[in-house]
């Protein structure tokens, strides 16, 4: 996986026009509210995550902006069409990928592709092209003429994928596209995505369970509960909002290095326990290095050192109060946990 | 218009692609009715005298009612496709596409009665071939009069079928109501007995069945026998379309627009 390097300050200073719009969003089915009033924009050529437990809304924040759920209330728009005026406008302008595999089955790939073209208007040579270039991304040039069928799981979703994007969309949206597929596969999916937005500069809002993958690949991320969105953000921004990392130094004389380490005036809270002073701090790799420098110049002892870098699934817990992971466990997972108790 | 043409075609050029490689699909449908004419027909015709107009057999007399069978059964299920499509989502990747959405509808009878007519033109191939249907009784000012029937038929169970399955979320629903459909449209049609003498209340429950004036139509071009004039029986099949196409382009627009 190609880990993104662009901060946050570099996207807010880039001008740029707003691929996806959404104001004070809200849909109501019944009694039950699975948008409560949310508004975010994306940037034209940005990744943004919308991370969240089943249930918190991010599939029908997905299904509106795509046009397939009609709004309660509230304004979303991708560029300058409106989701609940201009549909048809409105649907020229995406892609998507849904969240449960929407493909032919009885049809090969090839054909499977065809028709979305077909649906999309292209036509002739420029149809022949686009799919023979997005099967070449995804590197099913070589079965797709085989019947979908007989595709493994990972195959379905890069073919969804391929053909989320033959009508050159400005906005692709991908609803959990690695759930349930393995690491090798998961990993491969997201290096299309990214080379997609490279080289297409193409926006992408995408949901997803795996923690990681959304710290390694969104520009943004927006973490969304109960249909609400409680915190949005760069990961780092949001990792650092936990006060940093968290540096362990295990040490003879560990209040002696605290003294020092206070005296020097290096930034971050202390804290000690059981002969380990804990520094918690912003760019801890960078802070070892002195606080070992100080520690030798002083003549105290350093025994050991550990870099704890906090990553999203701490921010969602403690935005929350619960893991992310137990909610979006998979059947299989639930099976089995069903098997422990008994 | 050229949008909405395109839309139909995709549609339509889908379903046929489906039926091209399913072979099981294509033999089973084009299986049962000769079955039916097989053993009804040669059972039928041989425990009764039958006197229809004094002039056909019983084999012959209902083979028009097969064709009838045919188209009934293979449209009717199509919806199922769409409950297929519901469930594992097929359906929204058509829903997102920059499409009019009366194609939609259109595209899905358009492909659905294609199907339908392919199996009903075997069948109707087979009866000649059979003897069944003699060569010489049939002109093409018939045969084309047939194959119109043919088309409307397959249009309106396909109709049928689309608006139940927008109304239901599982296939076992959608069966249960299909199968308790089917019967009483299928004998109540004068498919396999003439309705000429059966009681008046038989009698009105046939005059709401649109196999019925599609059974009588088909029979009167192919072998001559009809209780109705030709042009009756078509302006009461088109009539029931132009009404069936209509209700289902409300009822997809409905089950969208949660």
């Amino acid at each position: 996986m190609m880990p993104r390097q662009r901060n946050g300050e570099e996207l807010e200073d880039s001008k740029g026009a707003l691929s996806i719009s959404v104001k004070n969003l809200v849909k109501r089915f019944g009694s039950l509210t699975a948008v409560d009033g949310i508004s975010f924009s994306v940037k034209e050529g940005e990744i943004f995550g919308l991370l969240g437990p089943n249930g918190a809304g991010k599939t029908t924040t997905i299904s509106i902006l795509a046009t397939i759920t009609n709004l309660t209330s509230g304004s979303a728009r991708i560029y300058d069409k409106d989701v609940a005026r201009d549909k048809d406008e409105a649907r020229k302008l995406i892609g998507i990928v849904f969240q449960d595999p929407s493909l032919d089955d009885e049809l090969t790939g090839r054909e499977n592709l065809d028709f979305h073209a077909r649906l999309y208007g292209i036509k002739g040579k420029e149809k022949r092209d686009a799919i023979d270039k997005v099967l070449r991304l995804v590197e099913l040039d070589d079965k797709a003429n085989r019947q979908v069928k007989t595709y493994s799981g990972g195959m379905k979703r890069r073919l969804e994928i391929a053909r989320g994007f033959i009508h050159n969309p400005k906005v692709l949206f991908l609803d959990e596209p690695t759930i349930g597929l393995d690491p090798q596969t998961r990993r491969k999916i997201w290096d299309y995505i990214v080379a997609l937005n490279r080289k297409e500069r193409i926006t992408i809002l995408l949901t997803t369970h795996y923690m990681e993958e959304a710290d390694a690949i969104c520009d943004r991320i927006a973490i969304i509960d109960h249909g609400r969105i409680i915190k949005m953000d760069t990961a780092e921004r949001l990792k650092d909002s936990l006060g940093g990392d968290m540096i362990s130094i295990g040490s003879g004389d560990p209040k002696a290095l605290a003294a020092l380490i206070k005296r020097r005036r290096l930034p971050g809270s202390l804290k000690e326990r059981d002969g380990t002073l804990e520094i918690t701090t912003k760019n801890g790799s960078q802070a070892i290095p002195k606080i070992i420098e100080m520690a030798k110049d002083a003549g105290i002892g350093v025994d050991s050192v550990t870099l704890n870098r906090p990553t999203l699934e701490d921010v969602f817990i403690n935005l929350t109060g619960k893991a992310i992971r137990e909610e979006g466990a998979s059947d299989a997972d639930k099976l089995k946990s069903f098997r422990v108790r008994r | 218009m050229a949008n909405l043409l395109e839309t139909i075609y995709t549609l339509w050029l889908r379903e046929i692609l489906r039926f091209v490689k399913s072979k099981a699909r294509v033999v089973g449908s084009g299986g049962q009715p000769l079955i039916w004419l097989a053993i009804i027909g040669v059972g039928f015709g041989s425990a009764f005298t039958f006197s229809a107009g004094g002039g056909p057999s019983y084999i012959t007399f209902m083979a028009p009612g097969i064709i009838g069978m045919t188209i009934l059964f293979s449209s009717l299920f199509a919806g199922v496709n769409v409950i297929w499509e519901k469930q594992f989502g097929f359906l929204k990747e058509i829903l997102v596409a920059p499409i009019p959405r009366v194609g939609i509808v259109l595209g899905k009878i358009a492909g659905s009665a294609t199907v339908s007519l392919i199996t009903a033109l075997v069948i109707l191939i087979v009866v000649v071939f059979a003897g069944i249907i003699p060569l010489s009784a049939l002109s093409v000012f018939g045969v084309s009069v047939a194959v119109l029937f043919m088309i409307i038929i397959s249009s309106i169970f396909v109709a049928l079928g689309l608006i139940i399955a927008s109304t239901i979320n599982n296939i076992d629903g959608f069966n249960v109501v299909i199968n308790f459909l089917v019967l009483p449209v299928f004998f109540l049609s004068g498919a396999l007995f003439p309705l000429d003498n059966v009681p008046l209340w038989m009698r009105i429950l046939a005059a709401i069945d649109p196999l019925f004036y599609a059974v009588d139509g088909m029979r009167g071009a192919l072998i001559g026998l009809h209780t109705y004039p030709l042009y009756l029986d078509f302006a009461a099949v088109f009539a029931i379309c132009v009404l069936f196409v209509a209700i289902a382009d409300v009822a997809f627009r409905r089950m969208q627009s949660k």
